[in-house]
């Protein structure tokens, strides 16, 4: 052995990842459907929303309050169907063949999450683009916007572990997708991403603090803002971070479960 | 014993999984470096179990096994490395080209650079995938699949190469070709793991053959052994009309060297030692009983004839007609 276990799960889940990108980038639908979704999301909801809700954001325009939304919902959403990729390379029979292989254990699981963070990062970076382009505005800093892309990546990691395990113990393409939808869409109209929280009955106000979701949303808002509300900011940081090492110790127990079934 | 002539050395091999099902229940055996062995049993025998297990893929309930030297429980790094593995399904990534799925195994395997480049190449060469070298390995048909299926369990050079059920629909050609790399490959002194259901196979490329039946080993050695074992030759008889089942056998039951009689229409089987003597006398009593006979023939035991023995029940569905 040439490299040192960490070393070695570094190297192997680069591999991984690249071959998971080369993949999904021969695979024109995908493509298609990865970026032009988020946008359409943008627009429509933009046009059907915006003339009731004119007064969401500093500036008053709704396309600005919007773009932080629809930056949350767009990871959440493209990493809720990540456990189709293990169930596909079950199908394949290449989970097995790797796990014949010496690879680390490890770089299997991190090889999928990290294709599944560059993609997420790449439709946040549209999403934004579009956003400014249309008049939002992130007059909080760079900070707050780094802060705010880390919590993209950890609210779309902790989704897509939680769609592997449910991937890894369920095997069936149908399951990861079914309950994947019938967690997120709530999890996404209970949150801020359309309207802002002083519109909201009680108890659906009540729900989004415990949103995870909404916890991404909040620190995007805070980036429009002049004044940063930092506080708050690392409150929702340390949450996720606490959320996605749980969703990720779920996935090392699912990705077990699954090597005492072979 | 030592390990540089035992590839593989498995000690009461068990696997329980859930529901208490015994897919494998107390095998042993060994099998010498650089000399095939085939699997021999039918679906559900556990042939594909005891492979998971020795590939390190499952774990075994008890038993010990090694590899190479290595046990494969308790160091289950080093023993990858001495084993590759063609499962029975295929472990090709279908949307990467051929180029890509024999370099990314590699690198799985720590390997890189232009050794891993000239060892991609020279495997696309030997396989006859050149033309495919670039191209989405969906676009394979299934044995050009099973052919790069071969070519990666290669790549790293394994000790061990393990071969689940490699030739299942494939076309009688693509098939020879693969028995020919098989033969290649223990000739340069891999060992080989075929498991297989089709006999034929079994007794072409295999040096030692271990029947399985219900997760036990219940017969083992090289095919000439095995046969040599069965004691006589099977004798078949075409009668001019099928006669009185209770006839036929009180004729025959009382004759010494006959046995597992069985009649199905007009013909009459049983297993006769030794052959040749024993077949006139079969005659005379068949005679005397009033059953006309239109043909004979004696044939040596087959490795058909010693799977039904050992494993016949699935086959011919006679519980104990064949014993």
């Amino acid at each position: 052995m040439t490299a040192g276990p960490v070393a070695s799960v570094v190297v192997q889940s680069y591999h991984l990842t690249v071959r998971d990108l080369r993949n999904s980038l021969r695979q024109p639908s995908y493509v298609l459907a990865a970026l032009i979704q988020p946008i359409a999301w943008l627009l429509l909801f933009g046009k059907l929303l915006g003339p009731l809700l004119e007064h969401g954001s500093a500036d008053g325009s709704y396309l600005a309050f919007l773009t932080p939304g629809i930056v949350a919902m767009t990871a959440v959403f493209s990493s809720g169907w990540a456990g189709m990729g293990i169930v596909a390379e079950m199908e394949h029979g290449t989970l097995n063949r790797f796990l014949i292989t010496p690879v680390p254990r490890g770089a299997l699981v991190t090889g999928r999450l990290t294709q599944q963070a560059v993609v997420v990062l790449g439709q946040t970076l549209i999403v934004l683009a579009f956003g400014l382009a249309l008049g939002a505005r992130f007059s909080g800093g760079v900070l707050i916007l780094v802060v705010f892309f880390a919590c993209v990546l950890l609210g779309a990691l902790s989704v897509a572990a939680l769609s592997n395990a449910l991937g890894l113990v369920t095997r069936r393409h149908q399951r990861v997708l079914s309950v994947g939808q019938f967690l997120l869409l709530p999890l996404a109209f209970l949150s801020e991403i359309f309207v802002p929280r002083d519109v909201m009955p009680g108890w659906m106000r009540a729900v989004a603090t415990v949103n995870p979701v909404n916890w991404v949303v909040e620190v995007g808002r805070e980036a429009t803002r002049g004044d940063v509300g930092w506080a708050g900011v690392l409150d929702r940081t340390f949450a996720l971070l606490a959320l996605t090492a749980a969703c990720a110790w779920l996935s090392a127990m699912a990705f077990r479960h699954y090597q005492r079934q072979v | 014993m030592s390990f540089d002539s035992l590839a593989i050395d498995v000690k009461d091999l068990t696997k329980i999984y859930p529901g208490a099902v015994r897919a494998v229940d107390g095998v042993s055996f060994t099998v010498q470096s650089g000399t095939v062995f085939g699997l021999l049993g039918p679906n559900g025998a556990g042939k594909s179990t005891i492979i998971k297990i020795l590939t390190t893929l499952s774990r075994p309930g008890g038993g010990s096994v090694r590899v190479a030297g290595v046990d494969v429980v308790a160091e289950p790094g080093p023993a990858r490395r001495m084993i590759g593995c063609v499962a029975q399904q295929s472990g090709v990534d279908p949307i990467a080209t051929g180029r890509e799925n024999l370099t990314l195994q590699g690198r799985l395997y720590g390997l890189g650079g232009r050794r891993l480049r000239t060892q991609v190449d020279d495997l696309l060469e030997r396989f006859g995938l050149s033309e495919y070298a670039d191209r989405p390995a969906r676009a394979c048909n299934g044995g050009m699949r099973r052919r790069l299926d071969v070519a990666m369990g290669l790549v790293h050079e394994p000790h061990v190469l393990f071969l689940d059920e490699p030739t299942t629909g494939l076309d009688p050609e693509t098939r020879k070709e693969l028995w020919a790399e098989i033969f290649g490959m223990a000739a340069v002194g891999i060992t080989v793991v075929l498991s297989t259901h089709y006999l034929e196979e079994a007794e072409e490329l295999a040096d030692t053959l271990g029947i399985l039946d219900r997760g036990k080993l219940v017969a083992m050695g090289t095919p000439a052994e095995l046969k040599r074992e069965m004691h006589g030759d099977a004798l078949r008889v075409e009668l001019v009309e099928p006669p009185g089942e209770a006839r036929v056998r009180s004729a025959l039951s009382c004759l010494e060297g006959v046995c597992d009689i069985v009649v199905a229409g007009s013909g009459l089987s049983a297993r006769i030692d030794p052959g040749t003597a024993t077949a006139p006398v079969v005659l005379a009593a068949l005679e005397s009983a009033g059953v006309r006979v239109v043909s004979l023939t004696l044939s040596p035991p087959t490795i058909d004839d010693v799977y039904s023995r050992h494993a016949g029940r699935l086959l011919c569905g006679m519980p104990e007609a064949r014993r």
